[in-house]
């Protein structure tokens, strides 16, 4: 996420939105998105009705066995249609912005033709 | 006659040490983070310096010292490199499938939840003019 926020004007100038989810509350967030410099909201479904909706709870793998989301992305368009889905297969490699970016381009250039 | 410190062992016991508890470090940059190659640099640095240890303690035991604490401490750290391993080679890749997650096409589903200031954002908030990068994460801890 961190990366994201770095690059977070190459998003803006494209007109893109980014949002961050996960089940922890306001409060947590408040801080985190203070501490880290955060400028995109970061959503709290504390009772992950969001991350159940979208199939990427991850039972039981919070620090007290709570259930929390799995690290995934999504790109969706202007319609509300998904554009680019990135589901890992290891918590720690994250999606980076740069194939973010290069699937919006690809949306936008889809578009044109 | 006094036998003399066998350097090797301590050090590389300690550049072990270091290939565990500086996991957090690295995993702040993608480039260590996606594959752990500055921890395994370290606990392969930390082996070879045991290693040699080892062969000085036990093929010139009059000269170093280190046969019993010499062992100890590569035992100590083949268990933190294994527990390592676990955790990187196998808990990390324990992701459920999402097999039922949104596809490309699909409509994303809509929501519409509380920001860091306690303000409702909806999904449709967010999609004008060019949509949205929706980051699910698993949180602050």
């Amino acid at each position: 996420m961190r990366s994201f926020q770095k690059r977070f004007s190459e998003f803006t100038a494209r007109g893109v939105h980014i949002a961050a989810i996960s089940v922890d509350s306001v409060e947590i967030n408040r801080g985190h998105a203070q501490k880290m410099g955060f400028t995109f909201p970061l959503l709290s479904d504390a009772g992950a009705g969001v991350i159940r909706r979208y199939d990427v709870l991850h039972r039981g793998a919070g620090p007290k066995n709570n259930d929390i989301a799995r690290p995934a992305e999504f790109y969706v368009d202007a319609n509300g249609t998904v554009q680019w889905v990135n589901l890992t297969e290891n918590i720690a490699v994250r999606a980076r912005p740069e194939q973010a970016l290069s699937a919006i381009d690809a949306t936008k250039a889809g578009r044109r033709d | 006659m006094k036998r003399k410190w066998n350097w090797p062992i301590w050090v590389g016991f300690v550049v072990a040490m270091g290939g565990l508890f500086s996991y957090e470090f690295f995993a702040q940059f993608p480039i260590t983070r996606d594959f752990p190659w500055a921890n395994l640099l370290l606990f392969g640095i930390g082996a070879a310096l045991l290693l040699v240890g080892l062969f000085r303690a036990f093929g010139r035991p009059q000269l170093y010292r280190g046969k019993v604490f010499g062992s100890s401490f590569a035992a100590v750290s083949l268990f933190l490199f294994a527990f390592f391993a676990y955790e990187i080679f196998y808990v990390l890749r324990q992701v459920p499938l999402s097999a039922q997650a949104p596809r490309v096409g699909e409509k994303a589903p809509e929501f519409s939840l509380p920001d860091q200031n306690g303000k409702q954002v909806a999904l449709t908030d967010l999609l004008s003019p060019n949509g949205a990068v929706l980051i699910f994460y698993r949180g602050h801890w």
